[in-house]
């Protein structure tokens, strides 16, 4: 097992990317053979840091540590559509192309989060961080033209459910999993380790 | 990054140039788009549409990963990493909305489970054929609540290949050659994204129609919403215009449809047009997608996914678009009981052909239509394809 204090970190000055530590970790391959022996193949252990960047949506991953819950509207007078909320986030408006402007939606989140769908599964992909089962839930807002896939930790969910947004304020993730949700009523003491109302 | 360039050297293609499409589910579709465009531009007089897939050389979990990662990878991906759970939503909000949360119509959906294995019993290069009743669909594992194992597609290793060619080229190479139309569609990566609209009409339909579909079915006014696939209906919009398709139930013989769930499919009949919106499932409970009806007895007016579909034959993402479009070829050429009956092919795939295997020649076939189908309807592929003795007048 790689030690994780070398592993690879990431700054950004002057816009530039400086690495520090190290971003991938070499093993053996091992062979692959059938029951009588015969190769067939190898194993191609791969062990490596990717980096990936939020660009203009860094805002809002950032923010739910903070209790805030961010989308952008288009404030240009001659879209077609100016006015619309958009969240997840656009950066820019799709419909005239201009730069969007960034909104904080937390309180239009807290007054009308409703369930539009929902899932509930006890499989998940590699990777997954998520308890289970997942209950995955597409949450629409009063005034918001989109739908938001996130997750409900607490309670099972229904469509039309009112749901309240909950944010990791103590260990964030800086990733979607910062934000949950949890049906009305819900108290804090139920909420997940680390998750906050505001 | 250039496993193309292997494929093609391997082939003796070398050194004519190519091209690695990339779509996801709908990289065979969007193969077959690409051929079609070098061929109608008259830049090449003939061209090779392959595609390929190894499924098999991940763990399961990690392939779901893997799948997932044709999710957003910021905003959904890391929500379980589980792809099925993105249609899992899908099929609940249209249960609820269209299937009016009936029984009836959850064993619609596994009708379609059933068909397909079963057909896929005839197909000697099938990779999930299965004799299985609506109550085994019902009670086998939940994967994401309402889909259930046998609701999904398969995962597969496959390849698949068709060649394009000018009308001039196409006659030298054969004495039998079809027509073929692609069209292609798209739309948000994020269903999160796709916001209300009005549905663009395909020729069979009329604005009148969805006027009062939100009362008919309450929830259902938000198009595309989770319910629809916006770029299935543009790809058919389009290719219908082409190939001068007015009604697709009428002019079509035969069709395969990308049934990665049994929703999707049911999703899809709408999207098409074989069905208005809201009524898919009449599709099913009529009986016409069938071979036979098994209402009647007499042939279904268009059957759907006679190869086995993605649930019962394969999935091996890069061939499944290309391998709808060969499946179709077959019933045009009257050549599927050949294809798929010979002994030798259920010796060569080391499968052992069953006692009642029945031909599933479409008799008569003219016309077929593949849909080629990416992420949660991100980008959708049709492919038309035609008798040259039975061509439609063009209108459009």
């Amino acid at each position: 097992m790689a030690d994780l204090k070398d592993r690879g970190t990431v700054k950004v000055v002057d816009g530039r990317f400086q690495f520090k530590g190290k971003f991938h970790y070499i093993y053996p391959n091992t062979p692959i053979r059938d029951e009588n022996g015969a190769l067939k193949g190898v194993t191609n252990p791969r062990d490596m840091t990717y980096i990936h960047m939020y660009g203009g949506e860094a805002s809002f991953f950032n923010s739910l540590k903070d209790g805030k819950l961010l989308g952008t509207r288009c404030e240009n007078p001659k879209c077609e559509h100016t006015g619309t909320i958009h969240v997840p986030f656009k950066i820019h408006c799709p419909d005239c192309l201009k730069r969007n402007t960034i909104v904080d939606i937390t309180k239009i989140a807290k007054k009308s989060a409703t369930v539009h769908t929902f899932m509930v599964t006890e499989r998940t992909g590699a990777f997954n961080t998520l308890e289970k089962p997942i209950r995955f839930i597409n949450i629409e807002f009063e005034g918001v033209s989109t739908i938001l896939m996130s997750y409900l930790p607490v309670g099972e969910p229904k469509i039309g459910m009112r749901v309240l947004p909950i944010f990791q304020t103590k260990n964030p993730t800086f990733t979607i999993l910062d934000l949950a949700w949890v049906p009305v009523g819900t108290a804090e003491s139920k909420l997940p380790e680390g998750f906050t109302f505001s | 990054m250039l496993g193309e360039s292997v494929i093609h050297d391997r082939l003796g293609l070398d050194p004519l140039g190519n091209i690695g499409v990339k779509t996801g589910g709908a990289t065979g579709g969007s193969t077959i788009w690409e051929a079609f465009k070098a061929v109608a531009s008259g830049y090449s007089d003939c061209t090779l549409a392959m595609g390929w897939e190894r499924m098999d050389e991940v763990p399961t979990d990690e392939g779901n990963h893997l799948i997932a990662c044709a999710a957003d990878k910021d905003w959904e991906t890391p929500l379980g990493h589980i792809y099925t759970g993105y249609y899992a939503v899908m099929a609940q909000k249209y249960w609820q909305v269209f299937g009016k949360s009936e029984d009836s119509f959850r064993e619609t959906m596994a009708k379609i489970a059933v068909k397909n294995r079963g057909y896929a019993r005839m197909n000697p290069h099938a990779h999930g054929a299965m004799d299985i009743t609506v109550e085994d669909v019902l009670n086998s594992p939940v994967v994401a609540h309402p889909l259930r194992a046998l609701d999904c597609c398969l995962m597969s290793v496959g390849a698949a290949g068709v060649i394009l060619a000018d009308e001039k080229t196409a006659y030298e190479l054969t004495d039998n050659p079809l027509l073929l139309y692609s069209s292609a569609g798209s739309h948000t990566l994020r269903v999160a994204d796709r916001r209300d609209m009005e549905i663009p009409l395909l020729p069979n339909e009329t604005a009148d129609q969805y006027k009062d579909l939100g009362k008919r079915f309450l929830g259902g006014d938000r198009y595309p919403g989770f319910t629809g696939f916006l770029a299935a209906r543009m790809a058919a919009y389009y290719g219908y215009r082409m190939a001068g398709i007015t009604d697709p139930t009428e002019d079509l013989d035969l069709v395969e449809l990308h049934d990665a769930f049994t929703i999707s499919d049911i999703q899809t009949y709408e999207d098409i047009g074989i069905r208005p919106y809201g009524e898919g499932r009449t599709y099913v409970e009529s009986g016409d997608c069938y071979h036979t009806n098994p209402h009647t007895g007499k042939p279904g007016k268009l059957p759907a996914n006679l190869s086995g579909g993605l649930i019962g034959n394969m999935h091996a993402v890069g061939a499944t678009g290309i391998m709808q479009v060969v499946e179709v070829a077959q019933h045009l050429w009257g050549r599927w009981a050949e294809m798929h009956g010979d002994q030798k092919k259920w010796d060569a795939f080391d499968r052992k052909k069953p006692s009642d295997w029945t031909d599933l020649q479409v008799k008569g076939a003219k016309r077929g239509l593949a849909i080629s189908h990416a992420g949660v309807g991100s980008q959708v592929t049709a492919t038309i394809l035609i008798h040259p003795d039975h061509q439609l007048e063009r209108r459009f």
